[in-house]
Protein backbone atom coordinates (compact mmCIF):
# COMPACT_ATOMS: atom_id res chain seq x y z
CA UNK A 1 0.00 0.00 0.00
CA UNK A 2 1.55 3.30 -1.09
CA UNK A 3 2.01 6.04 1.15
CA UNK A 4 -0.46 9.37 1.14
CA UNK A 5 2.46 11.08 0.29
CA UNK A 6 3.85 8.58 -2.45
CA UNK A 7 0.04 8.82 -3.89
CA UNK A 8 0.53 12.88 -4.09
CA UNK A 9 3.36 12.68 -5.59
CA UNK A 10 1.96 10.70 -8.09
CA UNK A 11 -0.31 13.26 -8.83
CA UNK A 12 1.59 16.03 -9.01
CA UNK A 13 3.89 14.04 -11.27
CA UNK A 14 0.41 13.16 -13.62
CA UNK A 15 -0.71 16.65 -13.64
CA UNK A 16 2.99 17.87 -14.35
CA UNK A 17 2.82 16.15 -17.62
CA UNK A 18 -0.18 19.42 -18.54
CA UNK A 19 1.71 22.63 -20.11
CA UNK A 20 -1.55 24.58 -20.37
CA UNK A 21 -4.71 25.11 -17.87
CA UNK A 22 -7.04 23.43 -20.57
CA UNK A 23 -5.43 20.00 -20.23
CA UNK A 24 -5.34 20.17 -16.64
CA UNK A 25 -8.65 20.63 -16.30
CA UNK A 26 -9.68 17.92 -18.98
CA UNK A 27 -7.39 15.70 -16.63
CA UNK A 28 -9.54 16.57 -13.41
CA UNK A 29 -13.53 16.77 -15.20
CA UNK A 30 -11.91 12.94 -16.62
CA UNK A 31 -11.19 12.02 -12.89
CA UNK A 32 -14.41 13.63 -12.01
CA UNK A 33 -16.49 11.33 -14.04
CA UNK A 34 -14.21 8.12 -13.26
CA UNK A 35 -15.06 8.85 -9.87
CA UNK A 36 -16.25 5.70 -8.29
CA UNK A 37 -20.05 5.75 -8.33
CA UNK A 38 -21.33 6.60 -4.53
CA UNK A 39 -23.84 4.22 -3.70
CA UNK A 40 -27.22 5.78 -3.38
CA UNK A 41 -28.31 4.78 0.24
CA UNK A 42 -25.39 6.45 1.04
CA UNK A 43 -26.58 10.30 -0.14
CA UNK A 44 -28.60 10.92 3.00
CA UNK A 45 -28.89 14.42 4.21
CA UNK A 46 -26.81 13.04 7.16
CA UNK A 47 -23.70 12.78 4.40
CA UNK A 48 -24.20 15.92 2.99
CA UNK A 49 -21.46 19.01 2.71
CA UNK A 50 -23.61 21.97 2.08
CA UNK A 51 -20.95 24.55 -0.37
CA UNK A 52 -23.08 27.58 -1.54
CA UNK A 53 -23.38 27.04 -4.88
CA UNK A 54 -23.03 22.86 -5.14
CA UNK A 55 -23.30 20.19 -2.04
CA UNK A 56 -20.98 17.21 -1.41
CA UNK A 57 -22.24 14.01 -0.41
CA UNK A 58 -19.62 12.26 2.04
CA UNK A 59 -19.71 8.67 3.83
CA UNK A 60 -17.36 6.92 5.62
CA UNK A 61 -16.39 3.38 7.18
CA UNK A 62 -13.69 1.40 8.69
CA UNK A 63 -12.80 -1.65 6.99
CA UNK A 64 -10.12 -3.57 9.30
CA UNK A 65 -7.69 -0.88 10.43
CA UNK A 66 -8.02 1.39 7.58
CA UNK A 67 -10.68 4.47 6.58
CA UNK A 68 -13.07 3.89 3.58
CA UNK A 69 -14.46 7.14 1.73
CA UNK A 70 -16.87 7.16 -0.92
CA UNK A 71 -18.14 10.57 -2.05
CA UNK A 72 -20.04 12.43 -4.68
CA UNK A 73 -20.76 15.73 -6.23
CA UNK A 74 -23.44 17.79 -8.08
CA UNK A 75 -20.56 19.33 -9.85
CA UNK A 76 -17.70 17.57 -12.11
CA UNK A 77 -14.93 19.57 -11.35
CA UNK A 78 -15.71 19.37 -7.86
CA UNK A 79 -16.18 15.41 -8.67
CA UNK A 80 -12.53 15.62 -10.11
CA UNK A 81 -11.29 16.97 -6.71
CA UNK A 82 -12.92 14.36 -5.00
CA UNK A 83 -11.55 11.52 -6.83
CA UNK A 84 -8.19 13.21 -6.44
CA UNK A 85 -8.81 13.04 -2.43
CA UNK A 86 -10.52 10.10 -2.10
CA UNK A 87 -7.29 8.28 -3.70
CA UNK A 88 -5.09 10.13 -1.47
CA UNK A 89 -6.75 9.99 2.06
CA UNK A 90 -8.78 6.23 1.72
CA UNK A 91 -7.56 3.12 2.97
CA UNK A 92 -5.28 4.97 5.30
CA UNK A 93 -5.61 4.35 9.45
CA UNK A 94 -7.13 7.19 11.27
CA UNK A 95 -3.98 8.35 12.39
CA UNK A 96 -2.59 8.85 8.64
CA UNK A 97 -5.45 10.76 7.82
CA UNK A 98 -5.17 12.62 10.90
CA UNK A 99 -1.33 13.80 10.60
CA UNK A 100 -2.10 14.33 6.53
CA UNK A 101 -0.70 17.35 5.39
CA UNK A 102 -2.23 17.88 1.63
CA UNK A 103 0.39 19.66 -0.33
CA UNK A 104 -0.71 18.61 -3.66
CA UNK A 105 -3.50 20.41 -4.17
CA UNK A 106 -1.30 23.63 -3.93
CA UNK A 107 1.15 21.74 -6.04
CA UNK A 108 -0.95 20.93 -9.01
CA UNK A 109 -2.20 24.80 -9.07
CA UNK A 110 -5.92 23.74 -8.17
CA UNK A 111 -5.32 25.85 -4.76
CA UNK A 112 -8.38 28.05 -5.93
CA UNK A 113 -11.20 25.17 -5.25
CA UNK A 114 -9.89 25.32 -1.02
CA UNK A 115 -10.11 28.65 -0.88
CA UNK A 116 -13.25 29.23 -2.29
CA UNK A 117 -15.16 28.27 0.80
CA UNK A 118 -18.39 29.13 0.00
CA UNK A 119 -19.16 27.66 -3.41
CA UNK A 120 -18.21 24.08 -2.95
CA UNK A 121 -17.96 22.57 0.16
CA UNK A 122 -14.34 20.97 -0.53
CA UNK A 123 -13.02 22.88 2.83
CA UNK A 124 -16.08 21.34 5.03
CA UNK A 125 -14.96 18.11 3.07
CA UNK A 126 -11.47 17.56 3.85
CA UNK A 127 -12.49 18.98 7.26
CA UNK A 128 -14.51 16.27 7.54
CA UNK A 129 -12.92 13.61 6.25
CA UNK A 130 -10.03 14.32 9.19
CA UNK A 131 -12.69 14.54 11.58
CA UNK A 132 -14.20 10.94 10.62
CA UNK A 133 -10.39 9.88 11.10
CA UNK A 134 -10.33 11.50 14.63
CA UNK A 135 -13.95 9.72 15.26
CA UNK A 136 -12.53 6.15 14.54
CA UNK A 137 -9.23 6.91 16.10
CA UNK A 138 -10.92 7.41 19.20
CA UNK A 139 -12.96 4.86 18.63
CA UNK A 140 -10.33 1.84 18.26
CA UNK B 1 -29.88 59.34 -35.81
CA UNK B 2 -29.54 59.06 -32.01
CA UNK B 3 -26.16 59.62 -30.15
CA UNK B 4 -24.27 56.48 -29.41
CA UNK B 5 -21.67 55.88 -27.02
CA UNK B 6 -18.43 55.64 -27.95
CA UNK B 7 -16.97 52.73 -26.26
CA UNK B 8 -13.36 53.21 -26.88
CA UNK B 9 -13.68 56.28 -25.01
CA UNK B 10 -16.03 55.13 -21.81
CA UNK B 11 -13.63 52.02 -21.32
CA UNK B 12 -10.78 54.41 -20.69
CA UNK B 13 -12.85 55.99 -17.61
CA UNK B 14 -13.17 52.47 -16.26
CA UNK B 15 -9.59 51.54 -15.46
CA UNK B 16 -10.36 48.04 -13.69
CA UNK B 17 -11.55 46.86 -17.40
CA UNK B 18 -8.27 47.27 -18.90
CA UNK B 19 -6.54 43.98 -17.86
CA UNK B 20 -5.71 40.14 -18.39
CA UNK B 21 -7.16 37.20 -16.27
CA UNK B 22 -5.54 34.45 -16.64
CA UNK B 23 -4.12 34.84 -19.74
CA UNK B 24 -6.75 36.67 -21.30
CA UNK B 25 -8.33 39.55 -21.45
CA UNK B 26 -11.13 40.29 -18.90
CA UNK B 27 -14.33 40.29 -19.59
CA UNK B 28 -16.40 41.52 -16.78
CA UNK B 29 -20.54 40.23 -17.08
CA UNK B 30 -20.90 40.33 -13.43
CA UNK B 31 -22.66 43.90 -13.10
CA UNK B 32 -25.78 43.11 -11.98
CA UNK B 33 -23.64 41.59 -8.74
CA UNK B 34 -21.22 45.28 -8.76
CA UNK B 35 -20.61 47.58 -11.30
CA UNK B 36 -16.76 49.22 -11.76
CA UNK B 37 -16.16 52.37 -11.07
CA UNK B 38 -14.93 55.84 -13.19
CA UNK B 39 -11.92 57.38 -12.82
CA UNK B 40 -13.89 60.10 -11.18
CA UNK B 41 -15.09 57.93 -8.28
CA UNK B 42 -11.10 56.71 -7.68
CA UNK B 43 -9.65 59.86 -7.79
CA UNK B 44 -12.51 61.41 -5.35
CA UNK B 45 -11.66 58.83 -2.71
CA UNK B 46 -7.83 59.06 -3.25
CA UNK B 47 -8.66 63.26 -3.15
CA UNK B 48 -10.24 62.99 -0.04
CA UNK B 49 -8.43 60.97 1.96
CA UNK B 50 -5.48 63.21 0.58
CA UNK B 51 -6.72 66.48 0.93
CA UNK B 52 -10.11 66.88 3.09
CA UNK B 53 -10.46 63.79 5.67
CA UNK B 54 -11.82 64.81 8.90
CA UNK B 55 -15.54 64.04 10.59
CA UNK B 56 -18.50 65.52 9.66
CA UNK B 57 -21.33 67.79 11.50
CA UNK B 58 -19.81 68.99 14.16
CA UNK B 59 -15.95 70.04 13.78
CA UNK B 60 -15.62 74.40 13.26
CA UNK B 61 -12.30 73.61 11.24
CA UNK B 62 -11.53 73.42 7.79
CA UNK B 63 -11.06 70.02 7.03
CA UNK B 64 -14.17 69.31 8.96
CA UNK B 65 -16.52 72.12 6.87
CA UNK B 66 -14.83 70.58 3.15
CA UNK B 67 -15.88 66.61 4.45
CA UNK B 68 -19.05 68.22 5.65
CA UNK B 69 -19.71 70.12 2.44
CA UNK B 70 -18.57 67.54 0.28
CA UNK B 71 -20.79 64.56 2.27
CA UNK B 72 -23.79 66.73 1.52
CA UNK B 73 -23.07 67.77 -1.66
CA UNK B 74 -23.90 63.88 -2.60
CA UNK B 75 -27.41 64.15 -0.90
CA UNK B 76 -28.21 66.88 -3.00
CA UNK B 77 -26.93 65.18 -5.99
CA UNK B 78 -29.19 61.92 -4.65
CA UNK B 79 -32.21 64.45 -4.54
CA UNK B 80 -32.19 65.61 -8.04
CA UNK B 81 -31.47 61.89 -8.95
CA UNK B 82 -34.70 60.51 -7.79
CA UNK B 83 -36.25 63.74 -8.12
CA UNK B 84 -36.96 63.72 -4.20
CA UNK B 85 -38.84 66.48 -3.03
CA UNK B 86 -36.13 67.36 -0.27
CA UNK B 87 -32.42 66.52 0.65
CA UNK B 88 -34.37 65.78 4.18
CA UNK B 89 -35.83 62.04 2.45
CA UNK B 90 -32.19 60.95 1.73
CA UNK B 91 -30.79 58.71 3.98
CA UNK B 92 -27.49 57.19 3.79
CA UNK B 93 -27.06 53.41 4.88
CA UNK B 94 -24.63 51.00 4.13
CA UNK B 95 -26.41 49.08 1.17
CA UNK B 96 -29.80 47.62 0.22
CA UNK B 97 -30.12 45.81 2.34
CA UNK B 98 -29.07 48.04 5.45
CA UNK B 99 -32.49 50.51 4.28
CA UNK B 100 -34.80 47.44 4.00
CA UNK B 101 -33.65 46.36 7.39
CA UNK B 102 -33.82 50.03 8.93
CA UNK B 103 -38.21 50.40 7.32
CA UNK B 104 -38.40 46.26 8.57
CA UNK B 105 -37.35 47.49 12.58
CA UNK B 106 -38.74 50.84 12.42
CA UNK B 107 -41.92 51.02 10.42
CA UNK B 108 -42.45 47.20 10.75
CA UNK B 109 -41.92 47.34 14.46
CA UNK B 110 -44.17 50.26 14.52
CA UNK B 111 -47.24 48.98 12.42
CA UNK B 112 -47.25 45.32 11.83
CA UNK B 113 -49.45 44.08 14.55
CA UNK B 114 -50.83 39.89 14.82
CA UNK B 115 -52.78 39.35 11.95
CA UNK B 116 -51.38 41.83 9.67
CA UNK B 117 -49.55 41.02 5.98
CA UNK B 118 -46.60 42.12 4.22
CA UNK B 119 -46.49 40.59 0.83
CA UNK B 120 -43.54 40.22 -1.07
CA UNK B 121 -42.64 38.64 -4.60
CA UNK B 122 -41.85 35.57 -5.40
CA UNK B 123 -38.20 36.89 -7.52
CA UNK B 124 -37.10 38.90 -4.64
CA UNK B 125 -33.45 38.50 -3.04
CA UNK B 126 -33.16 37.25 0.09
CA UNK B 127 -32.62 40.73 1.57
CA UNK B 128 -35.88 41.70 0.79
CA UNK B 129 -37.22 38.34 2.70
CA UNK B 130 -35.36 37.57 5.75
CA UNK B 131 -35.64 41.22 7.44
CA UNK B 132 -39.36 40.67 6.55
CA UNK B 133 -39.55 37.17 7.94
CA UNK B 134 -37.66 37.97 11.18
CA UNK B 135 -39.92 41.46 12.06
CA UNK B 136 -43.16 39.26 11.50
CA UNK B 137 -42.37 36.50 13.82
CA UNK B 138 -41.49 39.33 16.52
CA UNK B 139 -44.91 41.43 14.95
CA UNK B 140 -46.93 38.18 14.83
CA UNK B 141 -47.76 39.08 11.39
CA UNK B 142 -47.45 36.93 8.16
CA UNK B 143 -45.43 37.58 4.86
CA UNK B 144 -47.38 36.10 2.09
CA UNK B 145 -45.94 35.71 -1.44
CA UNK B 146 -47.18 37.15 -4.75
CA UNK B 147 -46.61 34.28 -7.47
CA UNK B 148 -44.14 34.25 -10.59
CA UNK B 149 -45.05 32.50 -14.54
CA UNK B 150 -43.04 30.76 -16.09
CA UNK B 151 -41.67 33.29 -17.95
CA UNK B 152 -40.38 35.16 -15.06
CA UNK B 153 -43.63 37.86 -14.88
CA UNK B 154 -45.12 39.04 -11.58
CA UNK B 155 -48.90 37.54 -11.51
CA UNK B 156 -51.06 40.68 -11.11
CA UNK B 157 -54.27 38.86 -10.84
CA UNK B 158 -52.79 37.42 -8.11
CA UNK B 159 -51.55 40.64 -6.41
CA UNK B 160 -54.85 41.93 -6.79
CA UNK B 161 -56.60 39.25 -5.04
CA UNK B 162 -53.81 38.61 -1.75
CA UNK B 163 -54.18 42.52 -1.91
CA UNK B 164 -56.34 42.46 1.00
CA UNK B 165 -56.56 44.79 3.81
CA UNK B 166 -54.83 42.60 5.92
CA UNK B 167 -51.74 43.74 3.74
CA UNK B 168 -49.41 46.56 5.94
CA UNK B 169 -46.84 46.63 3.64
CA UNK B 170 -45.87 45.31 0.13
CA UNK B 171 -41.95 45.21 -0.76
CA UNK B 172 -41.08 44.38 -3.86
CA UNK B 173 -37.76 44.53 -6.28
CA UNK B 174 -37.90 46.99 -9.87
CA UNK B 175 -36.11 44.47 -11.46
CA UNK B 176 -35.01 40.73 -10.70
CA UNK B 177 -31.76 40.41 -9.29
CA UNK B 178 -31.46 36.44 -10.82
CA UNK B 179 -33.30 36.53 -13.81
CA UNK B 180 -33.54 40.09 -15.05
CA UNK B 181 -37.62 41.01 -14.84
CA UNK B 182 -38.70 44.39 -15.15
CA UNK B 183 -41.94 44.75 -12.47
CA UNK B 184 -44.74 47.02 -13.37
CA UNK B 185 -44.26 49.09 -10.37
CA UNK B 186 -46.24 52.39 -10.99
CA UNK B 187 -48.83 49.85 -11.47
CA UNK B 188 -47.84 48.13 -8.49
CA UNK B 189 -47.46 50.95 -6.31
CA UNK B 190 -51.06 51.98 -7.30
CA UNK B 191 -52.65 49.09 -6.77
CA UNK B 192 -50.95 48.41 -2.99
CA UNK B 193 -52.39 52.41 -2.34
CA UNK B 194 -55.79 51.61 -3.29
CA UNK B 195 -55.98 48.75 -0.95
CA UNK B 196 -54.34 50.96 1.88
CA UNK B 197 -51.02 49.58 2.05
CA UNK B 198 -47.61 50.98 1.53
CA UNK B 199 -44.74 49.81 -0.70
CA UNK B 200 -40.98 49.55 -0.29
CA UNK B 201 -39.44 49.25 -3.98
CA UNK B 202 -35.81 47.28 -4.04
CA UNK B 203 -33.89 49.40 -6.51
CA UNK B 204 -30.99 47.72 -6.21
CA UNK B 205 -30.96 46.54 -9.49
CA UNK B 206 -32.56 48.99 -11.91
CA UNK B 207 -31.08 52.08 -10.54
CA UNK B 208 -28.43 51.87 -12.85
CA UNK B 209 -30.85 51.39 -15.86
CA UNK B 210 -34.02 53.60 -15.42
CA UNK B 211 -34.55 56.99 -14.58
CA UNK B 212 -36.28 57.34 -11.62
CA UNK B 213 -38.86 59.67 -10.10
CA UNK B 214 -40.00 58.65 -6.62
CA UNK B 215 -42.63 61.83 -6.94
CA UNK B 216 -44.27 60.00 -10.46
CA UNK B 217 -44.17 56.56 -9.01
CA UNK B 218 -45.34 57.62 -5.80
CA UNK B 219 -43.60 54.39 -3.84
CA UNK B 220 -43.46 55.40 -0.12
CA UNK B 221 -39.55 53.66 0.25
CA UNK B 222 -36.81 53.14 -2.08
CA UNK B 223 -34.11 51.97 -1.67
CA UNK B 224 -30.80 50.59 -3.46
CA UNK B 225 -26.68 50.37 -3.16
CA UNK B 226 -24.36 53.09 -4.35
CA UNK B 227 -21.99 50.37 -5.66
CA UNK B 228 -24.56 49.05 -8.46
CA UNK B 229 -24.46 52.63 -9.64
CA UNK B 230 -20.88 52.90 -10.10
CA UNK B 231 -20.04 54.07 -6.75
CA UNK B 232 -18.38 53.14 -4.18
CA UNK B 233 -19.14 50.00 -1.67
CA UNK B 234 -20.81 50.44 1.27
CA UNK B 235 -22.77 53.02 0.38
CA UNK B 236 -26.50 52.97 0.12
CA UNK B 237 -29.79 54.77 0.20
CA UNK B 238 -32.69 55.20 1.79
CA UNK B 239 -35.85 57.08 0.21
CA UNK B 240 -39.16 57.76 2.08
CA UNK B 241 -41.86 59.74 2.22
CA UNK B 242 -41.75 62.43 5.03
CA UNK B 243 -44.71 61.44 6.85
CA UNK B 244 -43.40 58.26 7.07
CA UNK B 245 -40.41 59.03 8.48
CA UNK B 246 -40.90 61.46 10.27
CA UNK B 247 -43.54 59.32 12.37
CA UNK B 248 -40.96 56.41 12.47
CA UNK B 249 -38.64 55.49 15.45
CA UNK B 250 -34.89 56.14 15.30
CA UNK B 251 -32.72 52.43 14.24
CA UNK B 252 -29.91 53.05 15.55
CA UNK B 253 -29.03 55.12 19.05
CA UNK B 254 -25.25 57.08 19.20
CA UNK B 255 -24.05 59.90 18.06
CA UNK B 256 -25.28 62.60 15.28
CA UNK B 257 -28.88 60.93 15.53
CA UNK B 258 -29.66 62.93 18.84
CA UNK B 259 -30.85 66.29 19.62
CA UNK B 260 -30.13 66.50 23.70
CA UNK B 261 -28.70 63.70 25.76
CA UNK B 262 -29.55 63.57 29.80
CA UNK B 263 -30.10 60.79 31.74
CA UNK B 264 -33.61 61.46 32.60
CA UNK B 265 -34.15 61.75 28.81
CA UNK B 266 -32.95 62.23 25.12
CA UNK B 267 -34.02 64.00 22.17
CA UNK B 268 -33.82 62.78 18.48
CA UNK B 269 -32.24 64.73 16.01
CA UNK B 270 -34.43 65.86 12.70
CA UNK B 271 -34.40 63.89 8.82
CA UNK B 272 -32.49 62.50 7.73
CA UNK B 273 -30.12 62.54 10.70
CA UNK B 274 -32.32 60.63 13.19
CA UNK B 275 -31.43 57.35 10.83
CA UNK B 276 -27.74 58.04 10.47
CA UNK B 277 -26.04 57.52 13.79
CA UNK B 278 -22.36 57.56 14.13
CA UNK B 279 -19.74 58.34 11.46
CA UNK B 280 -21.17 57.92 8.53
CA UNK B 281 -18.64 56.48 5.20
CA UNK B 282 -17.89 60.18 4.58
CA UNK B 283 -15.65 59.30 2.21
CA UNK B 284 -17.37 56.79 0.00
CA UNK B 285 -20.93 59.07 0.25
CA UNK B 286 -18.61 61.82 -1.30
CA UNK B 287 -17.24 59.91 -3.96
CA UNK B 288 -20.55 58.14 -4.54
CA UNK B 289 -21.56 61.90 -5.58
CA UNK B 290 -18.97 61.64 -8.79
CA UNK B 291 -20.38 58.48 -9.38
CA UNK B 292 -23.88 60.45 -10.47
CA UNK B 293 -22.02 63.03 -12.02
CA UNK B 294 -20.80 60.67 -14.35
CA UNK B 295 -23.66 58.85 -15.13
CA UNK B 296 -25.18 62.77 -15.90
CA UNK B 297 -22.92 63.15 -18.23
CA UNK B 298 -23.79 60.67 -20.10
CA UNK B 299 -26.38 60.56 -23.22
CA UNK B 300 -29.49 58.68 -21.13
CA UNK B 301 -30.50 57.15 -24.45
CA UNK B 302 -27.80 55.88 -26.07
CA UNK B 303 -26.89 53.72 -22.48
CA UNK B 304 -30.01 52.33 -22.97
CA UNK B 305 -29.69 51.67 -26.44
CA UNK B 306 -26.28 50.27 -26.03
CA UNK B 307 -27.65 47.86 -23.09
CA UNK B 308 -30.62 47.16 -25.30
CA UNK B 309 -28.44 45.89 -27.92
CA UNK B 310 -25.95 43.71 -25.61
CA UNK B 311 -29.26 42.41 -24.11
CA UNK B 312 -30.47 41.07 -27.34
CA UNK B 313 -27.21 40.01 -28.99
CA UNK B 314 -26.31 37.95 -26.11
CA UNK B 315 -29.93 36.76 -26.14
CA UNK B 316 -29.55 35.46 -29.71
CA UNK B 317 -26.28 34.25 -29.43
CA UNK B 318 -26.87 31.93 -26.26
CA UNK B 319 -30.32 30.82 -27.97
CA UNK B 320 -28.12 28.96 -30.67
CA UNK B 321 -26.08 26.39 -28.44
CA UNK B 322 -27.35 22.82 -27.84
CA UNK B 323 -29.31 22.34 -24.42
CA UNK B 324 -28.75 25.60 -23.24
CA UNK B 325 -32.16 27.28 -22.09
CA UNK B 326 -32.70 30.94 -21.47
CA UNK B 327 -34.04 31.48 -17.11
CA UNK B 328 -36.38 34.35 -17.10
CA UNK B 329 -37.85 35.42 -20.88
CA UNK B 330 -40.33 38.41 -19.18
CA UNK B 331 -41.22 40.81 -22.43
CA UNK B 332 -39.43 43.55 -20.27
CA UNK B 333 -35.97 42.75 -18.96
CA UNK B 334 -32.74 44.50 -18.26
CA UNK B 335 -29.77 43.66 -19.64
CA UNK B 336 -29.11 40.09 -18.13
CA UNK B 337 -29.71 36.72 -19.37
CA UNK B 338 -29.39 33.73 -16.96
CA UNK B 339 -29.48 29.95 -18.29
CA UNK B 340 -28.92 26.82 -17.56
CA UNK B 341 -27.42 24.09 -20.13
CA UNK B 342 -28.87 20.45 -19.79
CA UNK B 343 -26.57 18.29 -17.62
CA UNK B 344 -24.17 20.78 -16.74
CA UNK B 345 -23.87 22.43 -13.25
CA UNK B 346 -23.58 25.89 -13.50
CA UNK B 347 -20.96 25.98 -11.27
CA UNK B 348 -18.69 24.23 -13.50
CA UNK B 349 -19.26 26.35 -16.19
CA UNK B 350 -18.29 29.45 -13.57
CA UNK B 351 -15.30 28.10 -12.91
CA UNK B 352 -13.74 26.98 -16.50
CA UNK B 353 -15.19 30.95 -17.77
CA UNK B 354 -13.10 32.43 -15.17
CA UNK B 355 -10.12 30.28 -16.96
CA UNK B 356 -11.10 32.29 -20.16
CA UNK B 357 -10.65 35.57 -18.21
CA UNK B 358 -15.02 35.95 -18.54
CA UNK B 359 -16.74 36.30 -14.92
CA UNK B 360 -20.37 35.53 -14.62
CA UNK B 361 -22.30 35.00 -11.60
CA UNK B 362 -22.92 31.32 -10.98
CA UNK B 363 -25.54 29.75 -8.31
CA UNK B 364 -28.35 30.76 -6.73
CA UNK B 365 -28.16 34.83 -7.08
CA UNK B 366 -28.91 34.85 -3.42
CA UNK B 367 -33.04 33.82 -4.53
CA UNK B 368 -33.32 30.60 -3.89
CA UNK B 369 -36.85 30.47 -3.77
CA UNK B 370 -36.86 31.54 -7.21
CA UNK B 371 -34.18 29.02 -8.10
CA UNK B 372 -37.07 26.80 -6.29
CA UNK B 373 -40.08 27.70 -8.22
CA UNK B 374 -37.93 26.43 -11.62
CA UNK B 375 -36.87 23.19 -9.74
CA UNK B 376 -33.16 24.51 -10.37
CA UNK B 377 -30.24 24.25 -8.15
CA UNK B 378 -28.87 27.44 -9.35
CA UNK B 379 -28.29 29.44 -13.27
CA UNK B 380 -25.71 30.93 -15.08
CA UNK B 381 -25.99 34.53 -14.61
CA UNK B 382 -24.09 37.16 -17.16
CA UNK B 383 -25.76 41.09 -16.25
CA UNK B 384 -24.25 43.52 -19.08
CA UNK B 385 -23.36 47.56 -18.44
CA UNK B 386 -23.15 50.01 -20.91
CA UNK B 387 -19.39 49.63 -21.08
CA UNK B 388 -19.38 46.44 -22.23
CA UNK B 389 -19.17 45.25 -26.22
CA UNK B 390 -20.67 42.57 -28.16
CA UNK B 391 -16.95 41.66 -28.78
CA UNK B 392 -16.91 40.81 -25.29
CA UNK B 393 -19.91 38.90 -25.86
CA UNK B 394 -18.07 36.85 -28.59
CA UNK B 395 -15.46 36.42 -26.62
CA UNK B 396 -17.92 34.92 -23.68
CA UNK B 397 -20.07 32.96 -26.42
CA UNK B 398 -16.51 31.39 -27.69
CA UNK B 399 -15.19 30.34 -24.38
CA UNK B 400 -18.49 29.05 -23.24
CA UNK B 401 -18.49 26.89 -26.50
CA UNK B 402 -15.50 25.58 -25.40
CA UNK B 403 -16.27 25.17 -21.76
CA UNK B 404 -18.97 22.83 -22.93
CA UNK B 405 -16.74 20.54 -24.96
CA UNK B 406 -14.04 20.20 -22.01
CA UNK B 407 -17.90 19.43 -19.84
CA UNK B 408 -19.26 16.97 -22.28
Amino acid sequence: MSTINHTQDELIEEFGLFEDWADKYEYLIDLGKKLLPMSESFKTEENVIKGCQSKVWLHAEKQGDLVVFQADSEAIIVKGMISMLIRVLSNHTPEEIMKADLYFIDQIGMSQHLAQTRSNGLVAMVKQMKNYALAFNALS
Amino acid sequence: MAEKLDLNLIRKDFPILDQQVNGSPLVYFDNAATTQKPHVVIDALHRYYTQDNANIHRGLHTLAERATTGYELTRTKLKDFLHAPSTDQIIFTSGTTAGINLVAQTYGRANFRAGDVILVSNLEHHSNIVPWQMIAEETGAAVQVIPVDELGVLDMVAYQSLLTNRVKLVAVNHVSNAIGTINPIKQMIDMAHRAGAKILIDGAQSVAHFDIDVQDLGMDFFVFSAHKLFGPTGVGVLYGKRELLESMPPYQGGGEMIKEVSFSGTTYNELPYKFEAGTPNIADVYAFGFALDYLASLPQNAVWEQEKALLDYATEQLSQIDGLRIVGQAPEKIAVVSFVIDGVHPQDIGVLLDKFGVAIRTGHHCAQPLMARYDLVGTCRASFAFYNTKEEIDLFVKALKRCLMMLS
